[in-house]
């Protein structure tokens, strides 16, 4: 049996053909129907405008902060194989991730500077959209989604930032709690805040925290929100960001070719 | 006008009355005044084209008086009940869950510590004896004795006392406070918090972090804000 032979054998097999549909035959339909026919090509559009890919317009900073956001949810996950989020191992978990786990530097250190690039290019997203006007009507909704995204983008961050668990991590974390004191009608020390009864025992920090102090609660806390909470929050309003794209009219482009 | 419309429309909508009898409460039906008709009108609106029959609308099929808050067939009943169900229970949910993470145990240093007898502190001293495992200050002028925090008004880190320019120095943006704990240079926004001071039957000084007294409320002028010696 020659490799010819063999190829046909296997690409018209039944197993092969339940698998992929279609095969790479270089037609509009076919290739139409490649992209539509996978539940992951599929989100993408199945044709898009010339302009879309004139990275000089785009900056292409949406895609590679989606390609970002994968790598820090496959490096973290690779990293909760050998971090526990208690006061008592969290630190010496982190510092055995770095210095002793095979490849375990780069894998933590891939994960913060991802995150650290992520936060970046959603900002450098958010300016091109603004300065593109690509938040007027009829992409005005999904403008008020990618502000949601920014939010919990940072709010990763700043979860993610705590969990090294040292001086550096619980001092940012204690400053950074404290403003939730002075929420209105919500924290301790914010307006109305006392004359409704509020207490650092009972206020919108005290849940935050899970404590009165960035302590162990806040620790387990914060670690529940990076991984589990704010990640799928997140994904799912992705899923409506990329969708909503394609319902308003495909991505934006120069005046005139919109 | 109302009842003007209500008399006009209803004997000629078509429809017969037995349809009060298929929804809930006929009896209300009975006895509810009569001046709700159809439709009623606001002050001051024009009724829209009264001389009109039957628009189709249901208002047309309603029996003189019917306040139309029982007219649910018992398929729409069962439908609203449902909702009131599934949200009942959607907000009891929510309710709990948000109980859920104001934990009733916390497992914290106590904020009340015994800071020793006011004998051990000499008149007109700042003590730091407490200020690394406590956070706090004990300070004594000629008759009386109280504590600070120490924690800046600013952002949160421990002041330093500097027994030779007789202040506390804030490390991290160079905030500035007198021994009384009144701020005058630096970034912080308002004075350093004294605690709640009260003698053990011992005589020993019971110091509780967790009752302040803030200068801008007045709070220092308080009796439980300092101990006479």
């Amino acid at each position: 049996m020659s490799l010819a032979d063999l190829k046909r054998t296997i690409t018209k097999s039944p197993v092969w053909k339940s698998v992929f549909r279609h095969d790479y035959k270089d037609t509009p339909r076919n290739r139409y129907l490649q992209i539509l026919s996978n539940v992951f090509l599929h989100l993408h559009p199945s044709k898009i405008s010339r302009h879309a890919v004139e990275v000089r317009y785009t900056w292409g900073m949406g895609g590679i902060s989606f390609f970002i956001f994968l790598v820090l949810t496959v490096t973290g996950v690779v990293l909760m194989f050998y971090y526990r989020p208690t006061d008592q191992y969290a630190y010496y978990d982190m510092k055995y991730l770095a210095n002793d786990v095979p490849f375990g530097m780069f894998i933590r250190n891939m994960h913060r500077w991802a995150a650290h690039a992520m936060v970046i290019t959603v900002w450098l997203h958010m300016l091109r959209v603004f300065m593109t006007g690509s938040y007027k009507p009829p992409r005005e909704f999904n403008w008020g989604i990618g502000v949601v995204l920014l939010v919990l983008t940072l709010l990763l961050s700043f979860t993610g930032y705590l969990l090294p668990w040292d001086q550096l991590a619980i001092w940012a974390v204690t400053v950074g709690t404290n403003m939730a004191r002075a929420t209105p009608l919500l924290g301790h020390e914010g307006p109305f805040g006392p004359q409704l009864g509020l207490r650092p025992d009972n206020d919108v920090r005290f849940m935050l925290l899970g404590g009165t102090q960035v302590g162990p609660p806040a620790l387990l806390r914060f670690y529940v929100l990076h991984c589990v909470f704010l990640p799928v929050v997140a994904g799912v309003l992705m899923i409506v960001h990329f969708w909503r794209i394609r319902k308003d009219g495909g991505i934006s482009g120069p005046v005139g070719k919109d | 006008m109302a009842d003007e419309l209500s008399k006009e429309s209803n004997p000629e909508s078509g429809i017969p009355h037995e349809l009060g009898a298929t929804t809930l409460g006929p009896a209300v039906v009975k006895a509810a005044p009569k001046s709700v008709g159809a439709l009623p009108a606001r002050p001051g609106e024009v009724p829209s084209r009264p001389q009109k029959k039957d628009d189709g609308l249901r208002r047309t099929a309603q029996p003189e008086g019917d306040q139309n808050i029982w007219r649910y067939s018992r398929r729409g009943f069962l439908e609203k009940l449902g909702w009131v169900g599934i949200f009942s229970f959607l907000g009891v949910m929510m309710v709990g869950t948000l109980r859920y993470m104001f934990p009733r145990v916390l497992f914290e240093p106590s904020p009340i510590f015994k800071a020793g007898f006011p004998e051990a502190y000499l008149p007109n001293t700042v003590s730091t004896k407490w200020i690394k495992d406590y956070r706090v200050w004990i300070i004594r002028t000629n008759d009386r004795i109280y504590a600070l925090l120490g924690i800046c008004t600013h952002l949160g880190c421990t002041p330093r006392w500097l027994e030779a320019e007789d202040k506390f120095k804030c490390p991290c943006h160079g905030s500035g406070f007198y021994r009384s704990g009144v701020n005058f240079e630096g970034p912080a926004p308002r004075a350093l918090e004294r605690l709640k001071v009260a003698r053990a039957e011992s005589g020993e000084i019971i110091v509780d972090k967790s009752v302040k007294f803030l200068y801008e409320d007045g709070g220092w002028d308080k009796p439980q804000s300092y101990l006479m010696v």
